[in-house]
């Protein structure tokens, strides 16, 4: 009845970009073919509309056309408008080339996520109350309310949130993960996905979107680019662009008036030559694929942004709002110490701790078995000795340990429950210890032998390896991070400052971060923040930038304005860097671009007028061959130079988190003074080429 | 070019920067109506004016006072002009000023401009000079300044509505700065030999013994705000070439001073109003460098002579005296030039028709990069913001954030209105000139053919447009076709250039002021200084380049080649 056929484990290596996959290269052979028939399609005027630069340059390449065209059916000689005429053209086409190159790769990552999403067959629950009765229904017809049963094997139809049950998923078709995660009802980790495979047990499933607006469209849109609005950043640039287009259009055509004062105008092809090469058609040319590169790069890292705006707003954010657990610390304290109480061994100490642990299988217990192997040498057993009796853990008691028939009894647990289940009070120089411990954002356990109380082991929050040195490389960029915990301000601020974090939020709850970021807003920051669990969306969605985790519940995922698939809220910063890329290209590009004009002067202007007036022949500072072959070359010159700076857009200039000041002066160099000087190489390359040819 | 030559330079610059220090505290201190002693006179003006100072105006309000106050200062001007012979103090019997040359002439000093297609002592009667032209010197020179205060404010805070008051601004600019230094400098003008009389003229017996008229007037006072209002408008027709307006070289530096002095001191201003007077000075070291370079390239071309006089035998240690004064001499002429155009005043102290055609493409180009280099009072400075928000636009992206200048982000909005703005003049100058080159009416006004006639042209409405009012000369000005569309070019310059600018202000005045860190792009240092000097080379002075080769460059290549216009 379920499709289940769709070959889930190919597609996860598809689909999976952020879990090692590779992704399609960028001279990938069917891309590449793909997008060359697509350069043509984008040559419809209609849609070159969006693109006031490359809009004007094809209107001029028809015009040189038609005119090359009906000299050359007076008799007239048109090699040199017909090559002007071509290489025009050819300009129109590499822009498009170039947006349909940015635009391959996500095609391609759809097509597979469309093949996840299939013609799916599902069992609908008429009444939820009773879910033995099923009808079967197409995924498609499925809408905001419906219930359905999914059983290992099959694949959800659509969107929903598990109301009855538990059952592991396998969720490789979207995160490209193919370790299967557990969903149950509620709390968080209710969420399931259109398009994912249930691989064991059976849930039931309250449908949440509507068809056709499931996560699974909306991700195939965006990656598609079908859903790309142009971004507040990328509009400020297109009118910059256009303003540039119309100065240098009353530029090119007031010369006319000019040069008829002093003889006869030039003609219409050489102008539009002049106007072309003058106009912003690099980075005009480049402009949208550099938009849709940026978006592919945050798809291939396995974070799906709801908005190319998200993305931008990224680059700009001022503050991080990071949790505490999970994120900046391991998710679980471990061991750092024993301390033993006055007269204990250490050793002893950490013998008894081991055998306390021995039966505790929680993150906690396995640490303190670590701690001890790693520092004191002890290794525990293999197996449990035998006629030993493990005491659980409960709420009640805060105890756990292990009695050992002829060894001991050993106990281990909260300092304050343990003396009390003793009976004894806490010896002054170890509550000194444990008070210590507490002070400094640890956790103090007791650990006790046969009703003596040995000495404490310090739990600690870990903090991840190089987060300090990625904070210290966030200050350097000018965003403060901002440490979210439910601890009390003590544990807060011990952790925060091992962590080097700017600030923290202590003894956190979703208003207070609600509250710190609507702050923040107020001073005119952009606020950064990851979460998962419903109470986490007002704040998600409050954020300029919320990153929502693919295993968080439906409410998060649709209140953040970016899904990291990998659900590792770490990612946040790298998306930083990724907005931050994405800016950066369009700045380098479009300086780059603007700078190229100053050599297309030198090359063209003097070729113009050097007939009238000889003496500006001083002004062909390139020595290129001849007035044909200089606007020649300059026409190519600046075609070429779309291709050539393809990869640049795709790959996206390159960040370093050295501070604006250092950045600006490395791209003004690089992009603004190269851009003067690029040009001069190139043109006079060209002329080289075409004077060697023999064709000038 | 000489040592001493460049020591006169170098006093002059020196001597302008200097006072630019206490004049910028000053004008900082008229905006946010700080006047220490003076602050009871002026609000008891301001009350007896019924003006609330504390009543902020939105940008439109502001906007409208502005336009409001300048129509009804034209419709003053134009009604004197017009009436002139039938009113008082016109010893010389003027007629009234003809239609067309009253309306170009009153647009041109509403504008700041100071076109003048007349010659003030062949037709302007003593009650039009002092009534009619130096008030509105005055009103458009305080209009112009008290734009440049409400466009500071709007960076000086966040989320503001108000820009200031106009009618507050250009009173106290008026009483406080303007009129008190124009007293002292026409004071001092009359000492060096300036005449200030009703007398019409001075009967004078020639060495041949011919009786002759030299005309006189109400001349220092009017001299002093012509340079300080960076206005323009002379006198007499040969401006401070005249030996009663320009009669020494102390005189001339003088009036260098005063020309300068106020739009560099407004960058300097504008760093104390928004409380960072590290991008105030950024501002300066551009218009400082490009006014040095303008004055390097003019010293150096016209003391450099013209290869054709030497070639006849000229004594080359001279350089082209044409045009020029030797009580002057090369170095304070370059000065002046690039000072005056620079600065959108318009008066000159040498005959640019008459430079090197190198030497004439600086004043020229200086024009067309946007009268921002300092450009006129006021008018520089929000110009000169313009364009540093078009750099940090460029150049903000490639920091990888959402622009912004001094806290306050550049969006699309800033951009659009940016760029309308940047449009004004290569529209205005290249449009008006193209088809003033092919309509026989108006190249009918050229007196010779070439590359010389097109310069000539391009200047007029370069001129006009930049609101900066000299005349390279040759051109016969008072034409219907010519007084109107280079009124119309006055107008745009001005005031089609200002609405976008604050509306801009607007804009940014609402917008948060975010606290500036590590990642924020400076908006001061050299790095930024060089990139706003090139922003305002490409983005305001390429389109230029096509008409300026086949202009004054065409002019040059072919002198070289013997021939001349």
């Amino acid at each position: 009845m379920l499709d289940t056929t769709t070959g889930t484990p190919a597609l996860a290596g598809q689909a999976g970009g952020g879990a090692g996959a590779a992704a399609p290269s960028l001279l990938d052979g069917a891309i590449l073919r793909r997008a060359t028939a697509e350069a043509f399609r984008k040559l419809d005027p209609r849609t070159l509309l969006r693109n006031p630069v490359i809009f004007v340059t094809e209107v001029v390449a028809a015009l040189v056309t038609v005119l090359a065209l009906r000299d050359a059916a007076i008799g007239h000689a048109v090699a040199f408008q017909a090559g002007i005429a071509a290489w025009l053209w050819l300009t129109v086409l590499f822009a498009t080339f170039a947006e349909a190159v940015a635009e391959g790769r996500g095609k391609a990552r759809a097509e597979s996520l469309r093949r996840a999403r299939g013609e799916t067959m599902a069992r609908w629950v008429p009444n939820p109350a009773d879910p033995a009765i099923t009808a079967p229904r197409a995924a498609a017809a499925l809408g905001r309310g419906d219930h359905v049963l999914v059983e290992a094997g099959e694949l959800i139809p659509s969107d929903g949130e598990v109301v009855q049950g538990i059952a592991s998923v396998n969720e490789a078709a979207i995160t490209g993960e193919s370790a299967p995660v557990i969903r149950e009802a509620g709390g968080d980790r209710s969420a399931v996905t259109g398009g994912t495979l249930v691989v064991s047990d059976r849930i039931l499933v309250r449908i949440t979107a509507e068809p056709g607006a499931t996560f699974l469209d909306r991700m195939i849109a965006m990656v598609e680019g079908a859903a790309r609005q142009k971004t507040p950043n990328e509009i400020a640039l297109d009118i910059l662009l256009a303003g540039m287009t119309i100065v240098f259009l009353i530029a090119v055509a007031t010369l006319v008036g000019f040069a008829s004062w002093n003889g006869a105008p030039p003609s219409v092809t050489v102008l539009a030559a002049l106007l072309v090469t003058l106009i912003p058609t690099t980075i005009g040319g480049l402009l949208s694929a550099i938009g849709i590169a940026g978006m592919d790069r945050l798809v291939r890292f396995n974070v799906l942004a709801t908005s190319g705006r998200a993305v931008e707003a990224a680059g700009d954010v001022d503050v991080l709002l990071l949790d505490k657990t999970g994120t900046i610390t391991l998710g679980n304290r471990q061991a750092a110490a024993f301390v033993p109480a006055a007269g204990v061994p250490e050793g002893e100490l950490a013998e008894a701790a081991v055998l306390a642990s021995l039966a505790d299988e929680t993150p906690e217990g396995r640490s303190i078995l670590a701690f001890a192997r790693d520092r004191h040498g002890l290794a525990a057993p293999a197996m449990l000795p035998a006629g030993a009796v493990a005491v659980p853990f409960t709420a009640q008691t805060r105890i756990s340990g292990m009695d050992l028939p002829g060894r001991g009894a050993y106990r281990k647990g909260a300092v304050d429950a343990l003396a009390a289940a003793l009976g004894q009070a806490v010896p002054a120089d170890l509550a000194a210890a444990v008070e210590r411990i507490a002070r400094a954002g640890g956790t103090p356990l007791a650990v006790a032998r046969d009703g003596r109380l040995l000495g404490a082991i310090e739990l600690k929050d870990i903090v991840k390896p190089g987060m300090r040195e990625r904070f210290a490389a966030l200050r350097r960029m000018g965003i403060r991070t901002v440490m979210v915990t439910g601890d009390n301000r003590l544990t807060a601020a011990a952790i925060a400052a091992e962590a080097g974090v700017d600030d923290f939020l202590a003894e956190a709850k979703p208003q207070d971060k609600l509250d710190y970021i609507r702050r923040a807003q107020a001073d005119g920051r952009l606020v950064a923040m990851a979460g998962d669990g419903t109470n986490d969306a007002p704040a998600l969605a409050q954020a300029d930038v919320g990153l929502a985790m693919q295993t968080g519940t439906q409410a998060a995922r649709e209140a953040g304005n970016m899904v990291d698939l990998d659900s590792d809220p770490t990612k946040l910063i790298e998306v930083v860097g990724i907005g931050k890329g994405l800016l950066i290209t369009r700045g380098a590009l479009t300086t780059f671009s603007i700078a190229n004009d100053v050599a297309k002067y030198f090359a063209i202007l003097p070729a113009i007028f050097v007939a009238q007036y000889p003496g500006l022949a001083a002004l062909n500072v390139m020595r290129l061959t001849s007035p044909e072959s200089a606007i020649l070359s300059a026409v190519i010159f600046n075609a070429l130079i779309i291709v050539a700076l393809v990869p640049l857009a795709l790959r996206g200039v390159g960040y370093a988190p050295v501070g604006a000041a250092a950045l600006l002066r490395r791209n003004l160099l690089v992009y603004g003074l190269g851009g003067i000087a690029a040009p001069f190489l190139g043109i006079k390359l060209i002329d080289l080429l075409l004077t060697l040819s023999g064709i000038a | 070019m000489t040592l001493v030559g460049w020591a006169q330079i170098a006093l002059v610059l020196g001597a302008v920067l200097a006072l630019a220090v206490p004049a910028g505290r000053w004008l900082a201190a008229l905006a946010t109506g700080r006047l220490g002693p003076l602050a009871r006179l002026d609000a008891a003006i301001l009350r007896a004016a019924g003006v609330d100072a504390a009543q902020g105006q939105d940008w439109r309000g502001y906007l409208l006072a502005m336009l409001a106050c300048n129509a009804a200062g034209f419709a003053l001007l134009y009604a004197i002009l017009r009436l002139q012979g039938v009113l008082p103090l016109n010893p010389q019997g003027f007629d009234g000023v003809p239609p067309w040359l009253a309306l170009n002439t009153a647009v041109s000093f509403v504008t700041n401009t100071n076109w003048q297609a007349y010659s003030g002592e062949a037709a302007m009667s003593h009650l039009s000079q002092m009534a009619g032209l130096a008030v509105q010197n005055f009103l458009s020179a305080a209009t112009g300044i008290a734009l440049a205060f409400a466009v500071s404010r709007a960076f000086a805070g966040g989320g503001l509505r108000a820009l200031g008051n106009f009618w507050a601004d250009a009173t106290r600019v008026t009483l406080w700065l303007l009129l008190p230094v124009s007293l002292v400098a026409a004071l001092a003008f009359v000492a060096m030999g300036v005449p200030q009389t009703l007398a019409a003229s001075a009967e004078a017996t020639t060495l041949e013994g011919a009786r002759q008229a030299i005309a006189l007037g109400p001349v220092a006072f009017q001299l002093a705000i012509k340079h300080l209002g960076t206005n323009g408008g002379g006198f007499f027709g040969v401006n401070s070439l005249h030996p009663y307006e320009g009669p020494s070289a102390l005189a001339t530096a003088l009036q260098i001073v005063l020309q300068a002095v106020i739009p560099f001191a407004l960058c300097l201003a504008f760093g104390r109003l928004v409380g960072d007077r590290r991008p105030g000075r950024a501002l300066l070291a551009v218009m400082v460098g490009f006014v040095l370079a303008g004055t390097l390239a003019v010293y150096a071309a016209e003391a450099a002579g013209n290869p054709l006089h030497l070639a006849a035998g000229l004594d080359p240690a001279l350089g082209n005296m044409e045009g020029k004064d030797v009580r002057f001499g090369q170095a304070l002429a370059a000065l002046f030039t690039a000072t005056t155009t620079g600065a959108s005043c318009g008066a000159v102290n040498a005959m640019f028709d008459s430079f090197t055609p190198l030497g004439g493409l600086v004043p020229l180009f200086l024009i067309q990069l946007g009268e921002v280099l300092p450009g006129g009072v006021g008018s520089g400075l929000y110009g000169m913001l313009v364009f540093a928000l078009l750099s940090v636009f460029v150049a903000g992206l490639m920091v990888g954030r959402t622009p912004e200048y001094l806290g306050k982000k550049v969006q699309a909005r800033e951009i659009k209105l940016a760029m309308l703005a940047v449009l004004v003049l290569p529209a205005t100058i290249l449009g008006l000139a193209a088809v003033s080159m092919v309509l026989p009416m108006a190249t009918a006004s050229i007196p010779g053919a070439g590359p010389h006639g097109l310069t000539e042209m391009l200047y007029a409405y370069s001129s006009a447009a930049g609101n900066n009012g000299s005349a390279f000369g040759g051109l016969a000005a008072d034409t219907p076709w010519l007084d109107g569309t280079l009124a119309l070019a006055m107008m745009l310059g001005r005031f089609a250039f200002v609405v976008p600018v604050l509306a801009i202000a607007g804009s940014l005045a609402a917008k948060p002021r975010m606290p500036e860190g590590p990642g924020t792009l400076p908006a001061h240092g050299p790095l930024f200084a060089g990139l706003l000097a090139g922003v305002i080379l490409i983005l305001g002075g390429l389109q230029f380049l096509p008409s300026l080769a086949l202009g004054p460059v065409a002019e040059h290549v072919v002198m070289r080649a013997g021939q001349t216009f």
